[in-house]
């Protein structure tokens, strides 16, 4: 090869660039699109798990004046008008439940004493909240004297804070002994576990029921594979509510699986399957199989014949030779189905929501229940923040190991 | 260009343009109202939102919802509001007002009763106690068996539901704090007058939630109101909770074999409110005053329901009297509103957490 | 397997008939749930159930009852409407962008492509109810939420992942060299993709729009956190459904989109085998 002048070589590295740049030009529409909608959204919800303002805002000069606290004792007597002049202007503004529902995440209980002292405080008028202000208030609750309260309103006052990771890992920090289990009730991390149990079971049932499947069209003629496909991939298109509903309909007590048990006299009593972590797994196995047969049937498809033939006419007993030939040529298309069956499933909402009762709950149903209902949305967001790192891993693993354009649709 | 891409392109551009126009369309002016539906719906519908339409030109969307503040809070709190006019269980009410979740309406606006009687005389006062509020309905919240599925001994008072020992079987409660709290301590003994007393101390939660417990795997739990018959109906739960207009419609309408257990009742008004930064907060205070007039009341004991306007009972059906709620006081007692106001938030925490147990 | 050689013994043919057996098995449990709603969805009765009538055929038992409901309910015919315009306005945007980006993505000298691209894509990857939080949040702050515009932008973003896959597919082996031909014969960027690349990647195209407009029309998660009542759609009218009133009116609905899921399907298929064929015919 002939060594290149300088201007050729900047002639290459300037087509080269101007190449890239053409390229990166038909991507920034729909990158800037997706940035756009999608990852601020998602941005969004992680800058809520650690930034909560709310008590800032509501108690500003009450959390000012509890700088100067030495955090042992009740906060002295300054510290406790301004608060009930902050509370009694809270109460006429129709703000104190807000402060009562802060205040209580904060420490349990403290909703009702909030209220309470709200409505006694608000009754005051100006003259009176400057004499018994803070005896009024000491007065309403017992809480009120109690260093453990206050401390527990100074740590919700910052606007910056890792409190709801504390909580949504079942943890609490302590005054005195720093962070700790919490002590009362544990309930994210063995939902958690739970929830990757299930997903578990979910993966193994697809790859059991769809493993099979997918050896035995691979091992049709292709016209025959392709119309049995079709049964594979109507599942796959039919919405999602549809097949729940399809699954409400069987499992229900005195639906179609009960009803034909029992008219053929083969149980006495109707079995609770609905509302129950069976009818999720069943469901979701049903909803997700067609994610693992299609990579599986791909891979086999590719696969020839011949090799296990050979082995077995050559005198491989057919087991072992299944398993040390075949099997680990179709690992490429179990891990990708495995792996993308486990992914989504980790993160399902809809069909644990409508079929799986109490007991089938699983981490995106507190996740919403946090949204919805307590409206605890700090929560929710850490909550969501570290199922998302679960699946961010799991898909740096899926980009990894199958490529993340190699998803099969059909 | 190729012609097909470009007869595909014109069709996917025709399509888009039939949407957006369709989009513009759909914007015109409208009131969401919230409310139950169910039987209690369908009666609405029939005596309020459908005269309302008529009368004033407005289009309502009337949605249903399933209770409790949750979702009004997300929609104060996000600034997206999507509901004007809420109808609302006042055990909910006190909470929802001092949480600055709903506008304070103005009483001057509700017109006099057909015969000529102030507003404020001619509803009984519990109806305008909030200043969020106008009270439309008396209801209560009941329990019934089914004549086919309850066996040979037959449930008589609040007792007999926490006794799977006398009456087995699944019991359907609506899954929340809120009057099953207050069952429990009626159960247990506690006399009617001290219940909210008692379930004020933690000694007296703790009381409640044992006595829940005792029956606790025999629960299902449901989220509206409205799934409350079908279990009944079906054979999901042999003893029901709901409130008394659905049993009273399915009794009524459907002719089901079921029986209302008054005994404990806790009873209830209903309220209509406007969510707080409704954009249409003074057509939502119009549709109040229009909703809570003596015609439109007088259909409500349609589904066992009291009117709040002493004036709508002499245009109401008759018939219905000896099932309305006020026809059993003495059977039961009033919903606490304040009490709930200052422990419906942890009261609903620790419920949560008890379920998960 | 269609032919057994002769030097498979029985236990071989026991094997292959097992195999057979079980996989006949896995795909009824994979259609006979989806069948059963059907018949189910004209039940005269009220019920989720089989009633004794319906199974000894008597013809009083079925009726169109809950198809008329359907048609009757101001709800519902909201909820089809808005399903349809939010699904096609988010798929024209999807596409347009997904293919967009799809050929850059395809070229050799794309820089960062495998990070890029996996971004791209994770729309499709991150859990529903996470995506639909951060929305509600993001889109409640700047207004959008319960509005058409937010829901299909939402619905865009979520369909994007769909088309780079069907058409980067497509494009897999394009020979770059005919489109810089044509540029250099002089021909405008636009006219070259529209008469060169579009005629390759045309069945790519298509599937992936349909598979952007299956994953808005079958999408709840996002409509329950963000829109409002007006944006109802069918999905989210069916979810309430089930969550609160269960009765067969679901089930008639639900036959109903199993009947444009068939017709999806098909149309998806055909352009796979014209696709097969074309490519055939051009070895």
């Amino acid at each position: 090869m002939s060594s290149l002048t300088t201007s050729e070589a900047g002639q290459a590295a300037s087509a080269r660039s101007k190449k890239r740049l053409t390229a990166f030009l038909f991507v920034v529409p729909l990158l800037a699109f997706i940035l756009l909608t999608f990852v601020a959204p998602i941005g969004s919800m992680l800058w809520r798990s650690v930034h909560h303002p709310a008590v800032a805002e509501l108690i500003p000069l009450t959390l000012a004046e509890l700088q100067r606290w030495d955090g042992k004792d009740t906060p002295d007597r300054q510290t406790l008008e301004v608060f009930v002049r902050e509370l009694h202007e809270l109460d006429q503004q129709r703000l104190s439940g807000k402060l009562a529902e802060e205040f209580n995440r904060a420490y349990t209980g403290m909703s009702s004493v909030v209220k309470a002292s709200a409505r006694r405080v608000g009754r005051l008028d100006a003259d009176e909240l400057q004499d018994k202000g803070a005896e009024t208030l000491l007065q309403a609750h017992r809480n009120w004297s109690s260093a453990q309260v206050w401390y527990a309103i100074q740590r919700a006052g910052q606007v910056y804070t890792y409190d709801y990771y504390l909580t949504a890992l079942d943890l609490e920090l302590h005054p005195e002994q720093g962070i700790q289990v919490r002590e009362d009730t544990q309930i994210y991390l063995q939902l958690y576990s739970k929830t990757l149990n299930m997903a578990l079971v979910i993966t193994l049932f697809c790859a059991l029921l769809g493993y099979p499947l997918a050896y035995y069209l691979a091992g049709l003629p292709e016209n025959r594979a392709n119309l049995l496909l079709v049964l594979v991939l109507l599942p796959f298109w039919t919405s999602l509510l549809v097949r729940t509903t399809a699954w409400i309909a069987l499992l229900q007590t005195n639906g179609v699986i009960n009803s034909f048990l029992l008219s053929s006299g083969l149980i006495g009593e109707p079995f609770e399957m609905l509302y129950t972590s069976f009818a999720t797994v069943i469901a979701m196995t049903h909803i997700l199989l067609p994610f693992m047969i299609l990579p599986l049937y791909s891979v086999m498809r590719g696969i020839d014949p011949s090799y296990l033939r050979a082995a077995l006419s050559l005198g491989a007993k057919p087991i072992p030779a299944f398993a040390r030939i075949y099997f680990p040529m179709t690992l490429p298309g179990l891990s990708a189905g495995a792996l993308l069956v486990f992914i989504i499933s980790v993160g399902y909402y809809i069909t644990p929501a409508l079929v799986g009762g109490t007991d089938g709950q699983m981490i995106s149903n507190i996740i919403a229940f946090h949204m919805q209902r307590s409206n605890n949305w700090e929560l929710a967001a850490a909550l969501g923040s570290l199922l998302l790192a679960l699946i961010l891993i799991l898909y740096w693993l899926y980009d990894r190991f199958v490529g993340a354009s190699n998803i099969k649709l059909g | 260009m190729s012609r097909s891409t470009t007869t595909s392109f014109s069709a996917f551009a025709l399509a888009a343009a039939l949407a957006t126009a369709s989009i513009a369309a759909s914007a015109e002016d409208s009131l969401t109202v919230v409310s139950w539906g169910g039987a209690y719906g369908a009666a609405q519908k029939k005596h309020v939102i459908d005269p309302y339409q008529k009368d004033s030109g407005v289009k309502v969307l009337f949605e249903d919802y399933s209770g409790g503040v949750a979702e009004m809070k997300a929609q104060v709190e996000s600034g997206n509001i999507q509901w004007d006019v809420v109808d609302l269980e006042v055990i909910d009410l006190e909470r929802a007002c001092s949480e600055g979740l709903l506008e304070v309406i103005p009483q001057d606006i509700l017109p006099p009763g057909v015969d000529g009687t102030p507003a404020a005389q001619d509803f009984i006062p519990e109806a305008l106690a909030s200043e969020c509020a106008v009270g439309n309905i008396v209801w209560s919240v009941v329990f019934a068996y089914n004549e086919k599925t309850i066996g040979g001994t037959k449930a008589a008072t609040i007792a007999d539901f926490f006794d799977t020992a006398k009456i087995p079987g699944k019991r359907a409660m609506r899954k929340r704090p809120q009057v099953n709290m207050e069952w429990a301590l009626l159960a247990d003994g506690v006399a009617p007058k001290d219940v909210y007393e008692v379930l004020g101390t933690p000694e007296g939660q703790q009381r409640a939630f044992d006595k829940l417990a005792t029956i606790k795997k025999d629960i299902v739990w449901f989220d509206s109101w409205s799934q409350a018959p079908q279990l009944l109906n079906d054979g999901g739960a042999v003893l029901v909770q709901s409130a008394n207009g659905r049993f009273y419609d399915a009794i009524r309408q459907e002719g089901k074999p079921f029986v209302i257990v008054w005994d404990g009742h806790v009873y209830d008004l209903d309220a209509w409110s406007v969510l707080k930064g409704s954009p249409k907060k003074d057509l939502a205070f119009k549709f109040i005053a229009y909703a809570t007039g003596s015609k439109p009341l007088a259909g409500m004991p349609d589904v066992a329901y009291g009117p709040t306007r002493k004036s709508s009972m002499p245009l109401a059906d008759q018939s219905a009297a000896p099932h309305l709620p006020t026809a059993h006081l003495d059977k039961g007692i009033q919903a606490g509103s304040e009490f709930w106001a200052d422990y419906g938030e942890s009261l609903g925490e620790k419920f949560n957490e008890w379920l998960l147990k | 397997m269609s032919k057994i050689p002769a030097y498979f013994g029985f236990w071989h043919r026991f094997g292959a008939w097992l195999l057979q057996v079980s996989s006949w098995l896995v795909l009824l449990f994979l259609i006979l749930p989806i069948l059963v709603i059907v018949p189910l969805s004209f039940n005269v009765e009220p019920f989720f159930s089989f009633t004794e009538g319906m199974l000894t055929l008597q013809p009083e038992a079925y009726s169109l009852r809950w198809y008329r409901e359907i048609f009757n309910d101001p709800k519902w015919l909201l909820a089809i409407q808005n399903s349809f315009l939010i699904g096609i306005l988010a798929t024209v945007i999807a596409t347009a962008l997904g293919t967009c980006a799809a050929v850059g993505l395809a070229r050799d000298d794309m820089p960062q492509r495998r990070f890029i691209t996996a971004l791209l894509l994770s729309p499709m990857i991150v859990p529903l109810i996470i995506t639909a939080a951060g929305m509600f949040f993001f889109y409640s702050n700047l207004g959008l939420a319960g509005s058409y515009l937010g829901v299909i932008l939402a619905h865009a973003a979520l369909g994007t992942p769909f088309v780079i896959i069907t058409v980067t597919a497509t494009l897999t082996g394009f020979d770059y060299s005919l489109a810089r031909a044509a540029l250099n014969l002089g021909a405008t960027p636009l006219r070259v993709f529209f008469d060169i690349i579009m005629p390759l990647i045309r069945p790519g195209v298509i599937s992936g729009a349909l598979f952007a407009f299956i994953t808005s029309f079958d999408e709840v998660v996002v409509i329950l956190f963000m829109a409002g009542p007006q944006q109802r759609t069918i999905p989210r009218q069916m979810f309430s459904g089930l969550r609160e009133q269960i009765n067969p009116s679901i089930l008639a609905i639900a036959t109903l989109l199993i009947l444009v899921s068939i017709a999806l399907l098909v149309t998806i298929e055909l352009l796979r085998r014209r696709a097969e064929r074309l490519r055939s015919a051009e070895d």
